[in-house]
């Protein structure tokens, strides 16, 4: 027996050694999950021999670093001029952009809330530096110099700016594993951007990420972006992970394989960020962007509405210019077109005709119908008809019709702004007003205001309230209906709540 | 023949300095960690393997060769995802057979050490194959011209690498 040995030895020792191995493989591999932590002696050693590893290349990381930041910060500086001037026009570029986006990006929360869809948005991240690989084709993993210490834990998020890479596996005090996209252990879930496909993003046996058993679908075309989405409970939804590449198909079904291009590049990765934390509401810088884009976009409107031509002709006589509409009495609401004031008013002109309620089928508008709205729609017509210049008649008409309301509206928006001061001191406006019995039978405010604040124009007293039926009421040419009825309660409540 | 030790001087063991044989290891494995950061072909090359395989065929001692690979792979094995023992056996298997080839061929010329190295790369690869594929039921895809590549450029790195290990070794007869 003892020459058996002392005979074998050396194959004996290789077979113990095996047997120890595959045996302790065994034990590994039967953890119920797959991907599930490992045993404490596994990760024991893990722990030992990444603490031996990383040290010396923290220090040659930390080396080539230094040195490539002494050249590029305080050598190597050719250009820099020309390309700071180039990234504020991308900066001027991206703000316009960032205009447009924050109001999708309203709609886009108002639409989660209306579907009770819980956005995660990345709250906190932590910077971390890449030190290693696992320097195996077969492991697709990277070493990063943030742990536990840091606040790391598995199963985190690691993204750069352009994608994602991958996320935490193993955690150790000061390094972590972080197991990349394109590993065949790995899975993300995702959707392509266009045609809304999702499906599992893995690695292949290249080490490329592909899009596992996609149904063949005629519309995925190369290039079309892919998404995370948020499936995983790992990737916050709507980070970038790649393009497509091509579609293979599967060789083991009828479905297909859609190898990616992905976003991050995954062969030279130095610094990585890492999600910790996620949240429900919008970061607080995030809501600050958003509030400065819509400062800067309120800016850029009106210097957009200065560009514009205006119904307000600067160059036009002051009683032709037609009096503003009050836009901050509800700027949701959807305003009438008004039709333009006719030349020659006749019977078939939208003021003079009555209202609907007041026709009888087949019958026609006699004259003395006619001469009752005449007489009734006060000096607006007689006004036109008296000489007052078209352009001034609907503020005139509007101020008859909702009884005296818009007529203060006009005058409020006249006293706040110079621009539109001498408007309403117009014949036109100031007989339409005094006519008018509406205005004198609706409240006591108006007419008496309405008259003598143009004719005052540096008096400060706005009345926005008066401002509001304008705008809310339509119905401008249409004096008999309207002024006892809708307007006078509205401006009513409106001075009562005011 | 040129491949068969001939001579007492090539049959005869050489020893390391106990501080080689813990550095060297670990120095394989941070610069394999490293180097395939920085440059991303730079994986084809096992520098563990190299290693590995140096001790075999100059120890010519099948039993501390194979613990010697077997440490070096467990050690490799942490580094990755996978389960500890996957490059522990198939380096264990490869110290094993360095150590006993090199007893019997010449391992001082270079063309023995680039076509053993040649072979030993391959062998490795059938082991994990074997390992993964057929024991653990884990996706391995054999691609022979990425393995005969694979092959051919550790075998050129380990001529250069053994012929610096040399300069730190010493004869024991």
């Amino acid at each position: 027996m003892e020459s058996f040995f002392s005979r074998y030895r050396n194959a004996l020792v290789l077979i113990a050694i095996l047997l120890v191995q595959v045996i302790g493989l065994a034990v590994q591999v039967r953890r119920p999950a797959p991907n599930a932590a490992d045993g404490h002696g596994v990760r024991l050693i893990r722990s030992w021999v990444v603490g031996l590893v990383t040290p010396p290349e923290r220090l040659l990381h930390a080396t080539g670093h230094g040195i490539r930041g002494f050249w590029t910060n305080y050598v190597d500086l050719i250009h820099v001029r020309q390309e700071n001037k180039n990234l504020k026009s991308e900066l001027d570029r991206l703000r316009l952009e960032e205009d447009s986006i924050a109001e999708d990006a309203r709609q886009g929360k108002r639409l989660q809330v209306l579907l009770g869809f819980q956005e995660k948005y990345v709250y906190k991240t932590v910077a971390a530096q890449v030190i290693g690989t696992s320097g195996t084709e077969q492991s697709q993993v990277l070493l990063i110099d943030k742990g536990s210490h840091e606040g790391i834990k598995p199963d985190m998020a690691v993204i750069t700016p352009d994608g994602i890479v991958g996320k935490t596996r193993d955690v150790f005090r000061h390094t972590s594993q972080v197991l990349e996209i394109s590993d065949p252990t790995s899975g993300a879930g995702v959707i392509l951007e266009k045609t809304r496909i999702r499906g599992v993003l893995r690695g292949n046996s290249w080490g490329q990420p592909e899009i596992v058993n996609v149904s063949p679908d005629e519309r995925i075309e190369r290039g079309e972006a892919v998404l995370t989405s948020g499936g995983d409970a790992i990737y916050p939804r709507g980070l970038a992970v790649g393009s497509v590449a091509r579609v293979m198909p599967d060789p083991e079904g009828t479905l297909v394989n859609v190898l990616i291009r992905p976003a991050a590049n995954l062969s030279k990765l130095e610094e990585v960020l890492i999600i910790t934390d996620t949240g429900g509401e919008m970061p607080p810088q995030a809501q600050q962007d958003l509030s400065e884009a819509d400062q800067a976009e309120q800016k850029a409107s009106d210097v957009l509405a200065e560009r514009l031509p205006s119904r307000m002709d600067p160059n036009a006589p002051p009683d032709q210019q037609e009096a503003p509409e009050d836009d901050s009495a509800d700027e949701g609401a959807a305003r009438p077109v008004k039709p333009p004031q006719a030349l020659h008013p006749d019977r078939y002109t939208p003021a003079d005709t009555p209202p609907a309620t007041e026709l009888v089928p087949g019958q026609k508008i006699t004259d003395a119908q006619s001469s009752a709205l005449n007489g009734a729609g006060n000096g607006v017509t007689n006004a036109a008809a008296n000489g007052a210049v078209a352009p001034a008649k609907p503020a005139v008409s509007t101020s008859t019709s909702t009884g005296t309301a818009a007529g203060t509206g006009a005058s409020t928006k006249q006293a706040s702004s110079p621009k539109t001061k001498p408007k309403t001191a117009s014949p036109a406006t100031q007989a339409g007003v005094k006519e008018n019995p509406g205005a004198k039978a609706s409240g006591k405010r108006g007419a008496p205001s309405e008259t003598s604040q143009p004719q005052t124009p540096q008096s400060p007293t706005p009345k926005p309230e008066t401002s509001q039926p304008q705008s809310s009421q339509p119905q401008s040419s249409q004096p008999e209906t309207s002024q006892p009825q809708a307007p006078q309660p509205q401006a009513s409540a409106r001075q009562g709540g005011d | 023949m040129v491949l068969m030790a001939s001579s007492r001087h090539e049959v005869g063991a050489k020893s390391f300095p106990l501080v080689i044989y813990i550095v060297v290891p670990l120095l394989a494995l941070g610069l394999q960690s490293l180097l395939s950061l920085h440059f991303s072909r730079f994986d084809l090359i096992d520098l563990p393997l190299l290693v590995t395989i140096y001790y075999g065929i100059t120890q010519r001692e099948p039993v501390s060769a194979t613990m010697v690979g077997a440490l070096i792979g467990i050690a490799q094995d942490a580094l990755t995802h996978h389960a500890l023992g996957i490059f522990g056996i198939s380096k264990a298997v490869i110290g094993y057979m360095a150590a006993s080839l090199g007893v019997r061929v010449d391992t001082e010329n270079h063309g023995t050490r680039l076509l053993l190295t040649f072979g030993f790369t391959l062998a490795q690869t059938a082991v994990l194959w074997l390992l993964q594929r057929d024991m653990l039921g884990q996706q391995f895809a054999w691609h022979w011209f990425h393995e005969m590549v694979r092959a051919v450029a550790n075998a050129l790195a380990a001529v250069i690498l053994f012929a610096l290990l040399d300069l730190t070794r010493r004869s024991d007869y």
